[in-house]
């Protein structure tokens, strides 16, 4: 549906499993650029059919596949899939690219950027375009000052954290037409080459949790837990939220560095944060910080992260996490 | 074995942060300090250095390096205290206002003029500066010199001339490989950064900072600063404060009052 909005504009959205299956980062991508332009996905393997199915779903008519060539040309290798993208962009003459906001998609983004003179938008959490051409809305300083930078470039670069938007499928489905594109990364690209390449087991150990770098809620546990964090898992299972934890408990070894929020680890902005035993130190906040409505339930009425909360209970997590989570799922049903 | 540690003069994370009209991250002297992440790196290049046998070591340094007006050496400083044997400061007014490329082209263009005396065998990055958070430094510098990208270690090895690191991203574990020259970011959990002795500090104060402008690396300055920007910010704002915390002391029905909040403001 090009409006005057969207008009002759073009929009790659680089999927990040399409050998799988859309995740929520991608679906928030298409919702975001069709409003943008005519939306081409881009996948840098070649994806399953339920990717091609969800994409019709998205209203997304043409999906571009790169097939690198080359005994080392791993699209896992971040100057690799950058010289994939390159080769997207030229052969779609596309105006926006859109990624979602992981460290290695960053330097994916900025080394595209880089190579094709584009401008880059890191983390933001609306795209549009008007007057000033491609315009994102970032959050800085963990969460406490909104900035709006526009690129003044002809192309542009953007990845966008997490829950940005609410992802809904296209109004009417389509057929999603699958092209083939031949890229053979440089010698430079593969400089750097992957000895090995293994998958963790799920943190959750199966549990079915969502991902904690997308999920919508998180409930996260800290040096309050003592180490204990079934109530922190109970109550996520009831809302069905990601567990997240404090950089002190992943260094206790109470949970895996996978669920660390912070600076350094995982930077969330779900729609509910419910942080327990956890006191708010500046490094854990700047992880958090951006969430929407923010819970906290500590025995220290002192507690930094009360400053920052939305709602708090004074109070013992043992025994306030699992009377919540017993509400919860009464109230669900 | 030289070792190029690029640092970052920051807020610190426990003051006020704030942007100027400009909209550019306000930057003053008093509360700047040298970036935490950037300890790490220059632990892990200190340990490379001091892991070498001693005829090695001897023609081995670390160069800790920034890009920022004179307040920057504050973070220098720093780096001194914790044993970097040299630093310099790339300072031009026509920085100003640079973005991620105008700071990867001077970083790299320091690093290319700190080689015409000798190869730079590693850049060693933090994996990100806590005031922009950005975290693409890094990724820049290797497109900018050509060199290959070991970034988010955190574990580094060199040996032969071979650079390997371990990295762990979300739900993966990645071993990568390349031939040094190349360019390092570390993580947090790579090392623990040393505490500054007595005699390093009081050293600290009275070393010389190399001081360059953009002349002495090779640079115009339409390459850098606002002229060469590719972004500009438009509008700047603090977040207005959150309404005061409710705050329910449990008496045995904290849990309930907490699923009563999310309930009643449809969030379940």
């Amino acid at each position: 549906m090009a409006d005057s909005t969207t008009a002759g504009r073009t929009v790659l959205v680089v999927l990040d499993t399409p050998d799988r299956e859309l995740r929520s980062p991608a679906r928030e991508l298409l919702t975001i650029a069709r409003d943008l332009g005519e939306v081409i996905a881009v996948a840098l393997t070649e994806p399953s059919a339920q990717t091609v199915a969800e994409l019709g779903a998205y209203g997304v008519r043409q999906l571009l596949v790169t097939d690198l060539l080359g005994d080392e040309a791993d699209s896992h290798l971040t100057p690799v899939a950058a010289e994939a993208l390159v080769a997207a962009v030229t052969t779609t003459a596309a105006d926006v690219v859109l990624l979602s906001s992981s460290f290695v998609n960053r330097e994916i983004g900025a080394r595209l950027a880089y190579a094709v003179g584009a401008g880059l938008i890191l983390d933001a959490s609306a795209v549009s375009v008007g007057e000033h051409g491609v315009v994102g809305d970032k959050r800085v300083f963990a969460g406490t000052w909104d900035i709006t930078c526009a690129v003044t470039t002809p192309l542009a670069v953007v990845t966008v954290r997490a829950n940005a938007v609410v992802a809904s499928p296209a109004p009417e489905a389509v057929e999603t037409e699958v092209d083939h594109l031949e890229v053979r990364p440089s010698d430079s690209a593969t400089s750097a080459v992957l000895v090995s390449r293994t998958e963790h087991a799920p943190a959750d150990g199966g549990s079915g949790r969502p991902a904690l770098a997308e999920a919508a809620y998180v409930v996260a546990g800290g040096r309050g837990t003592l180490g204990d964090f079934g109530p922190v898992e109970d109550l996520a299972d009831a809302l069905g939220a990601a567990v997240g934890a404090t950089r002190d408990a992943v260094d206790e070894g109470w949970v895996t560095h996978d669920a660390q929020i912070g600076q350094t680890g995982v930077t969330i902005a779900p729609r509910v944060y419910i942080g327990a035993g956890i006191s708010g130190a500046p490094h854990h906040r700047g992880g958090m910080q951006a969430s929407s409505v923010i819970i906290a339930v500590n025995n220290d009425p002192d507690s930094p992260i009360f400053e920052i909360a939305d709602f708090g209970v004074v109070g013992d997590l043992a025994d306030v996490l699992p009377q919540a989570a017993q509400a919860i799922r009464a109230h669900k049903g | 074995m030289r070792i190029v540690v690029p640092v970052k003069h920051v807020p610190d994370i426990h003051s006020d942060r704030t942007f100027t009209d400009e909209g550019r991250v306000a930057r003053g002297a008093d509360d700047g300090t040298l970036n935490e992440l950037d300890e790490n790196a220059i632990e892990a290049a200190l340990q490379l250095v001091e892991g070498l046998d001693e005829a090695e070591r001897a023609v081995s340094e670390v160069v800790a390096v920034t890009v920022g007006p004179p307040e920057a050496d504050a973070a220098l400083r720093k780096a001194f205290q914790l044993g970097v044997d040299r630093a310099v400061r790339l300072t031009d007014d026509a920085l100003a206002g640079s973005d991620v490329f105008g700071t990867a082209k001077a970083i790299a263009a320091v690093v290319r003029t700190i080689a015409a005396d000798g190869q730079v065998d590693l850049v060693i990055t933090g994996m990100a500066a806590l005031d922009g958070l950005a975290s693409v430094i890094p990724a820049l510098v290797s497109s900018e010199l050509g060199l290959p990208q070991l970034t988010l270690a955190t574990r580094l090895s060199v040996e032969h001339g071979q650079v390997e690191i371990v990295r762990d991203l979300d739900g993966v574990t990645e071993v990568l490989s390349a031939p040094a020259p190349a360019v390092v970011s570390v993580t947090d959990h790579l090392n623990t950064p040393r505490y500054p002795n007595f005699k390093l500090i009081m050293a600290a104060r009275t070393k010389e900072i190399t001081v360059w402008d953009l002349s002495d690396v090779g640079l115009e300055p339409s390459q850098v600063g606002a002229a060469g920007a590719r972004t500009a910010v438009l509008s700047s704002a603090p977040r207005p404060p959150r309404a005061d915390v409710q705050l329910v002391t449990d008496k045995g029905e904290g849990g309930l009052a907490l699923a009563d909040y999310l309930i009643r403001n449809d969030l379940v």
